[in-house]
């Protein structure tokens, strides 16, 4: 039996493992990095070795360090979560060297199927439908579009898309580089690119004493990146049929390389029915959630008893109803999916039924690895929780889920939330019409676009306006109890500018202002503005944050959340941006330097390349001009904001 | 537990033709007012207003609402003086009591669209009286100066009562009431001892010129060229003289920056601080309107009015069965316990003055501020009245006025006649803040009684002549005596001669008693500790 468990891992893995462990009454160990010191998964642990570094190299890949933390805690046993070294077979085989259990599929199984081109192989002579490998040296022009993928990947890191053999190369150098920075391996290999494809994948759940399980199959084709944001099961696009096909076909892969534990057998299902192998996940994903409510069980709690040797039952549960996933991200989907960093300051989703486990009847889970307050950083994935709602069918989960979503505080960040409330409501994704180039094939723009229209920023914006204006009025020293403003000689209206984005919203109003019917406190220091809009009265939340950036103020209403930041009545005169300055966009690390001082430059061109959350950004010039000062090296560390290059534009043409 | 305390009620009818009557007259009252308060607002009009604008410059409101913290309450002063005189209305300056970095403050920003923001001898009246609050209440002082000096032509009214202007500042600065001066534009020859005499001085890069002579009357002095940046810019002043403490890159900044200045004070208010649970009145202060009858002759209850503005409608009567024509007793307006006074059937009787007289000693003994709420028609008058010893007990109420140390704050709610208008803290009695509803008059007495009474007097001396008194010419000349005194008895005819601090919507009595309140507390609340002799 195991009685104290390492989670190699972070964020809400760690945390989905320790929910478990508790109720088992197995104990836990926590390791973090510097940046994670104060992490929610930290403080839920028994007990947490820290391990000295930030990026991922230094402390999550570091097998030999976690190795060690595991026996330095007195843990007897290991769970690598997804990601990091959840797939790496030497990982596996230095924990079971160490005498600690490996909550996972034994070393061997890991390497033929962390090796994707001779996984392939092995399942093809199994019998399991597979796609034919491109050798990226002899690619012809009828091949493309096609897929470069890491070897040891997951998680659509390293993966690329090439449509024109002209970019070959290029994709293959880049996806290489972003697989060695996730993965330590900078094997890539490529494949035909099916598109209209769905993305479908079983989950399989294996003993030692050669029963395997296929828990039905995960519809996962909403993809950006292809990176999985929304998952659902069952699959819309699956029939008994073919749910029957595909589920043999998974158990068959797994007796195939003698699988044990939870693991996951990915396929393309085309639009004819037709299915491929992908490849196996051999560890737990991101999206088991959605099985585990549909099927009522936990599939962290049989990872262990499977690695305690238990047996399963002849026969899995019966599934019932329908649950759907959706991963909230920090990042900007309308600004090419922008890693989005700074302070989360609110993250609250209403009507949360369960945590990191599977709701008493239909209802809402929530997977969070992230709090309130919590600094989202650049050294790991920018998922902040996973929201799963379970209902008696689909359009009922969809619904559920999408009001959750729209009516969650998500306080200081840019996110996809509005982008995948978008699509919940999709007609389309209502009817069942998804395949992996959803977002590909519908206006994106139309899918990122904010809940809140003109009208409801408007409104919002007057929201925030009074609000702040009573905040203020109520924290006054002196003269709190006089009406709010009170002039005996009225000269003109109170002035308040916000931004968002790159729009400014000029509001206007006086007190008492018409149309407001109330100012109330509400919960966690939030003001309730009701507001009469031609009869109608719509309650408003307003948050605000004193922040680096300024003052923020969050306003949240059936309307749609709509952000702002506060102009500051008084500009800081000191506070002069350098001329022609191109200043950092996000936090990274600069990868390279592509032009040097003096140099000429048209607009557009690159200056310098940032890796943020493990994506590089190329920074471009805004205009032409001559390079006056580099003030970054190639390594360096950047925050947002900071000058990274000066340029001296181009005189105009007189 | 402390008892209950004694709660008013109403009996007003709020449907009954009266009360409708009674309020349509008071909103047409308003009307009047909020149009000679627009014409302040006004300022110089358009044609200035666009000039000023189109200098890249705030209007004077417009320099205070940035001055202030955002959404808090204004109190402009003062806002009527100089109605009925040949200058604008409002005489070209702004003053109030205004909230700054959680500070109260007294604000004074010149107009510059009104003749340049030149002083005449209302200006003058507006901001000594302006001063003089600072200095009673202990009020950090910002002036936003754009002035072109002394309005020319009437510099003989001006020049050497306005010594005081600079005396004063120097004499807050010595009672410890810190004084700020922001530069706006030309502060020349008296005007540049403004910044001179301030504890604080923040001028604007290339706006702010301030010097003792400007370059003609150099030239002219001592045949001296000098441009004006030399002689007085804000660079000159911020990097040679010494004389700007801040410069500031434009106006917004100069108000940041005059908010800096405030932030540091650390500032301390010295008198207590408000309960900190305040309810409203449970009667609607709205009603205010409806509750004074629009013939002054007909008395009113004031419970009325004082159950419309002081916390809880709550109120404890002191004596309520003697002298009943003056209502006395204690509430708290804004978490500010107060001692009330308010004359109930216009009439002073000896009783009554009795009864003031020891509400007042006790007021000072509690360190409580008094609040007058007049409609007086004057002492009573007769013989046996005066035997009674009328003028004893009104001379001890005076008395007892004249040395209370406690803060005074008046409200004229109707009449103001006579005497009464000295018992119940008139302006000569100096109450810290004296405030007018538009409805109310003010004079030695009714201008039919005063017409009336010289009618006799012209009468009896006709007689004394042996002249023929002719009842035409007599009503003719009571006809015009009574409407000229009816016309200087008027809310904005006394308001425009500052014998008041303004002329204020009944329904915001609460709101302005409530901010001068915390004004007054700025400094220490103390009673008198001795009176004069009391004429028994």
């Amino acid at each position: 039996m195991i009685s104290r468990l390492l989670v190699a891992n972070r964020g809400e893995i760690a945390r989905r493992v320790i929910r478990t462990c508790r109720a088992l009454g197995v104990g836990t160990v926590a390791v973090c990095s510097d940046p994670d010191a104060a992490a929610t998964f930290v403080a839920e642990a028994d007990t947490v070795v820290p391990l000295p570094g930030a990026t991922p190299a230094e402390t999550y890949l570091r097998g030999d360090a976690l190795v060690a933390a595991a026996l330095a805690a007195g843990a007897d046993a290991v769970h690598p979560g997804y990601g990091f070294l959840s797939e790496n077979a030497s990982f596996a085989r230095a924990v079971l060297a160490a005498g600690l259990t490996w909550v996972g599929p034994d070393p061997d199984c890991i390497e033929v199927m962390g090796a994707k081109v001779a996984a392939k192989k092995r399942m093809a002579s199994a019998g399991v439908p597979v796609l034919p490998e491109l050798d990226p040296e002899s690619v012809m022009d009828g091949q493309l579009p096609l897929l470069v993928k890491a070897s040891a990947g997951g998680g659509g890191r390293g993966m690329r898309v090439v449509r024109s053999l002209a970019e070959l190369p290029e994709q293959v150098a880049a996806a290489r580089r972003e697989a060695e920075s996730a993965f330590g391996d900078g094997t890539v290999f490529c494949e035909p690119l099916l598109e209209g494809a769905r993305h479908i994948e079983v989950q399989v759940l294996a003993d030692r004493h050669g029963t395997v399980w296929a828990l039905g199959e995960r519809e996962c084709s909403i993809q950006r990146r292809h990176q999985k944001i929304i998952e659902e099961t069952p699959s819309p696009g699956v029939d008994q049929d073919t749910r029957d096909r595909l589920c043999a076909a998974a158990v068959a892969a797994a007796r195939a390389i003698g699988y044990v534990g939870a693991g996951t057998v990915e396929f393309l299902l085309s639009a004819t029915g037709e299915f491929h192998f992908l490849e196996v996940n051999t560890r737990l994903q991101v999206e088991h959630p959605v099985t585990e409510c549909v099927f009522g069980l936990d599939l962290v709690a049989w990872q262990l008893a499977v690695a305690e040797g238990a047996r399963l039952p002849a026969d899995p549960p019966t599934p019932s109803g329908h649950a759907i996933e959706v991963r909230l991200y920090a990042e900007d989907p309308a600004l090419d999916w922008r890693p989005a960093s700074g302070r989360l300051l609110r993250f609250a989703v209403p009507g949360v039924d369960a945590e990191f486990a599977v709701p008493p009847g239909h209802g809402l889970r929530l997977d969070s690895g992230v709090r309130d307050g919590d600094e989202i950083g650049v050294h790991y994935d920018p998922m902040l929780a996973k929201l799963i709602a379970w209902g008696p069918d689909r359009a009922s989960a969809a619904r559920r889920l999408a009001a959750a979503l729209a009516g969650t505080r998500l306080h200081g960040l840019v996110t996809n939330r509005e982008l995948l409330v978008t699509v919940l409501r999709h007609r389309d994704f209502l009817a069942g019409d998804t395949a992996t180039d959803f977002l590909d094939t519908h206006d994106l723009a139309a899918l990122a676009a904010p809940l809140a229209d003109a009208d409801a920023v408007r409104h919002s914006a007057m929201a925030a306006a009074l609000a702040e204006a009573h905040r203020r009025h109520r924290d006054r020293p002196v003269l709190a109890g006089l009406p709010i403003g009170w002039r005996n000689l009225v000269s003109q209206p109170n002035r308040t500018s916000f931004t968002r984005d790159e729009d400014t919203i000029d509001v206007e109003y006086r007190h008492p202002a018409p149309g407001l019917v109330s100012v109330t406190d509400g919960p966690d220091g939030d003001l309730h503005v009701v507001l009469d809009l031609s009869g109608v009265r719509q309650r408003f939340a307003v948050a605000g944050y004193d922040t680096d950036r300024g003052r923020v103020v969050e306003v949240d209403s059936p309307l749609g959340p709509v952000a702002l930041l506060t102009v500051p009545r008084f500009p800081d005169p000191t506070e002069r941006t350098v001329q022609g300055a191109t200043v950092a966009p996000m936090p990274g690390t600069v990868v390279r330097v592509a032009v040097e001082a003096g140099q000429r430059v048209e607009a557009g061109a690159e200056l310098l390349v940032l890796e943020a959350m493990k994506m590089e950004h190329r920074v471009v010039t805004a205009c032409g001009g001559t390079v006056a000062e580099i003030r970054v090296v190639a390594g360096q560390q950047v925050d947002a904001g900071e000058v990274l290059a000066v340029l001296e534009p181009e005189e105009e043409q007189s | 537990m402390t008892a209950a305390p004694q709660a008013l009620r109403s009996t007003v009818d709020t449907r009954s033709d009266d009360y409708r009557r009674n309020r349509d007259t008071l909103l047409a009252k308003l009307a009047e007012l909020d149009t000679e308060q627009a014409r302040a607002v006004a300022g110089g009009g358009a044609k200035y207003t666009d000039r000023h604008r189109a200098r890249g410059k705030l209007l004077a409101r417009e320099r205070i609402e940035l001055l202030l913290d955002e959404d808090s309450p204004f109190l402009e002063l003062s806002a009527l003086a100089a109605w009925g005189t040949d200058y604008q209305v409002g005489a070209s300056v702004v003053t109030g009591i205004g909230v700054i970095e959680g500070v109260e403050c007294l604000v004074v920003a010149n107009d510059p669209t009104v003749r340049g923001g030149a002083s005449n001898p209302w200006t003058l009246r507006k901001t000594l009286r302006a001063n003089d609050i600072a200095l009673a209440n202990r009020l950090p002082v910002v002036s936003l100066v754009e002035s072109g000096g002394a309005d020319l032509p009437s510099q003989s009214e001006i020049f050497i009562p306005g010594g005081r202007v600079f005396r004063d500042i120097t004499r807050l600065s010595a009672a410890g009431i810190p004084t700020i001066t922001a530069v706006f534009g030309n502060a020349t020859a008296g005007g540049a001892y403004v910044p001179g005499m301030s504890d604080y001085v923040i001028m604007i890069k290339d706006r702010s010129k301030v010097f003792l002579g400007g370059p003609p009357l150099v030239k002219m002095a001592t045949g001296e060229e000098a441009e004006d940046e030399a002689l007085g810019g804000a660079e000159m002043h911020g990097t040679v003289s010494g004389l700007a403490d801040l410069v500031a890159e434009d106006e917004a900044d100069a108000l940041r920056l005059a908010r800096r200045v405030v932030a540091r004070l650390n500032w301390r208010k010295q008198g207590p601080p408000p309960r900190p649970e305040v309810r409203e009145p449970r009667l609607d202060p709205e009603e205010l309107l409806g509750l004074v009858p629009t013939d002054l002759r007909v008395p009113f209850d004031p419970r009325e009015v004082i159950a419309r503005i002081v916390d809880g409608s709550d109120f404890d009567e002191f004596k309520p069965r003697y002298g009943t024509s003056l209502v006395t007793g204690w509430a708290s307006v804004h978490g500010y316990p107060v001692g009330v006074l308010a004359n109930a059937r216009g009439v002073l009787f000896s009783e009554e003055a009795q009864k003031a007289t020891q509400f007042i000693q006790l007021a000072n003994a509690s360190d409580t501020p008094l609040l007058f709420l007049q409609n007086t028609t004057g002492y009573m008058v007769g013989a046996r009245y005066e035997q009674g010893g009328i003028i004893k007990h009104g001379a001890m109420m005076i008395n007892a006025v004249s040395n209370s140390k406690v803060p005074h704050l008046t409200v004229v709610l109707g009449a103001s006649y006579g005497a009464g208008n000295y018992g119940m803290c008139g302006r000569a009695y100096d109450p810290r803040f004296l405030f007018t509803w538009p409805n109310a008059k003010s004079a030695v007495m009714g201008p039919a009684q005063l017409a009336g009474v010289l009618s006799i007097v012209a009468r009896q001396a006709a007689a004394a002549k042996g002249q023929p008194y002719l009842d035409e010419h007599d009503a003719a000349m009571r006809e015009m005596v009574e409407s000229q005194i009816e016309a200087q008895s008027l809310a904005q005819f006394l308001s425009g001669r500052l014998y008041d601090d303004g002329v204020i919507d009944p329904r915001d009595t609460r709101t302005v008693l409530g901010l001068c309140l915390s004004a007054i507390h700025s400094g220490p609340v103390k009673g008198a500790d001795g009176y004069g002799i009391f004429r028994m």
